[in-house]
């Protein structure tokens, strides 16, 4: 990411709004404030979205140094988009509360998943990484 | 330093690519710029695929960390085979030396 043109540089999106999918599943969204070389940002006024279904909730998180190994994905917010048509924001409780029920939900057909796994005499073991994108 | 894929990337600045991430997630969109890490930009994106990612509703424009991305799907009438597999010889005989 240098200044030699045509290259893919984030020296023009340095403070708009953006959205930033990391590796551990989460979305942060802030003002973009600054870049490096390893795609490291720093984001201002971060709020931390939360999407369960349809329904999200935004969690405020101040400033935000993001190591740049863990972006996945960094998209420009068009503010003139709407995005309330389809999602419906809720509050900070209810999406926690949503999240933890999905998060049970998931580990539920995990367990169930293995317990036929192991029926059948066949094991999966744990994944290294800590991706849960 | 391998910069034949990105010489092959700049080439195809402007066409149509569809980007599929390790997370499975297809995004379709016109290729901006890449650069030698194979970091994408692409303009006015939409995501292939059911829309079960719903938070890319309001982004027109991403960066894609070239680390994440699984494969680049092309149109077949945008890449020259012979000449991209002729080009990748020529460099792996290079660097072989």
């Amino acid at each position: 990411m240098n200044y030699v043109p045509g290259t893919a540089s984030l020296i023009d999106d340095i403070d708009k709004k953006h959205l930033v999918l990391l590796r551990d599943g989460r979305t942060l969204i802030g003002y973009l404030r600054s870049i490096d070389q390893f795609a490291n940002l720093v984001f201002h006024q971060t709020v931390e979205r939360i999407h369960v279904g349809k329904k999200f909730g935004d969690i405020p998180r101040g400033i935000f140094i993001v190591r740049g190994e863990n972006v996945v994905l960094l998209g420009e917010i068009d503010v003139e988009k709407p995005c309330d048509a389809v999602l419906q924001q809720v509050s900070i409780e209810e999406i926690l509360e949503e999240q933890r029920l999905q998060q049970q939900a998931k580990q539920e057909t995990e367990k169930v998943k293995i317990a036929a796994l192991k029926d059948r005499g066949l094991s999966i073991p744990k994944a290294d990484n800590l991706d849960e994108y | 330093m391998q910069l034949l894929f990105y010489s092959f990337f700049k080439s195809l600045v402007g066409k149509d690519v569809v980007v599929e991430l390790k997370n499975d997630l297809s995004i379709c969109g016109t290729l901006h710029s890449v650069d030698q890490y194979l970091n994408i930009k692409l303009t006015d994106i939409s995501v292939t695929d059911p829309e079960k990612y719903p938070h890319m509703l309001s982004v027109k424009n991403c960066f894609i960390r070239g680390s994440v991305v699984r494969y680049v799907q092309l149109p077949a009438d945008e890449v020259d085979t012979q000449l991209l597999q002729d080009a990748a010889r020529k460099e792996a005989m290079q660097q072989k030396q």
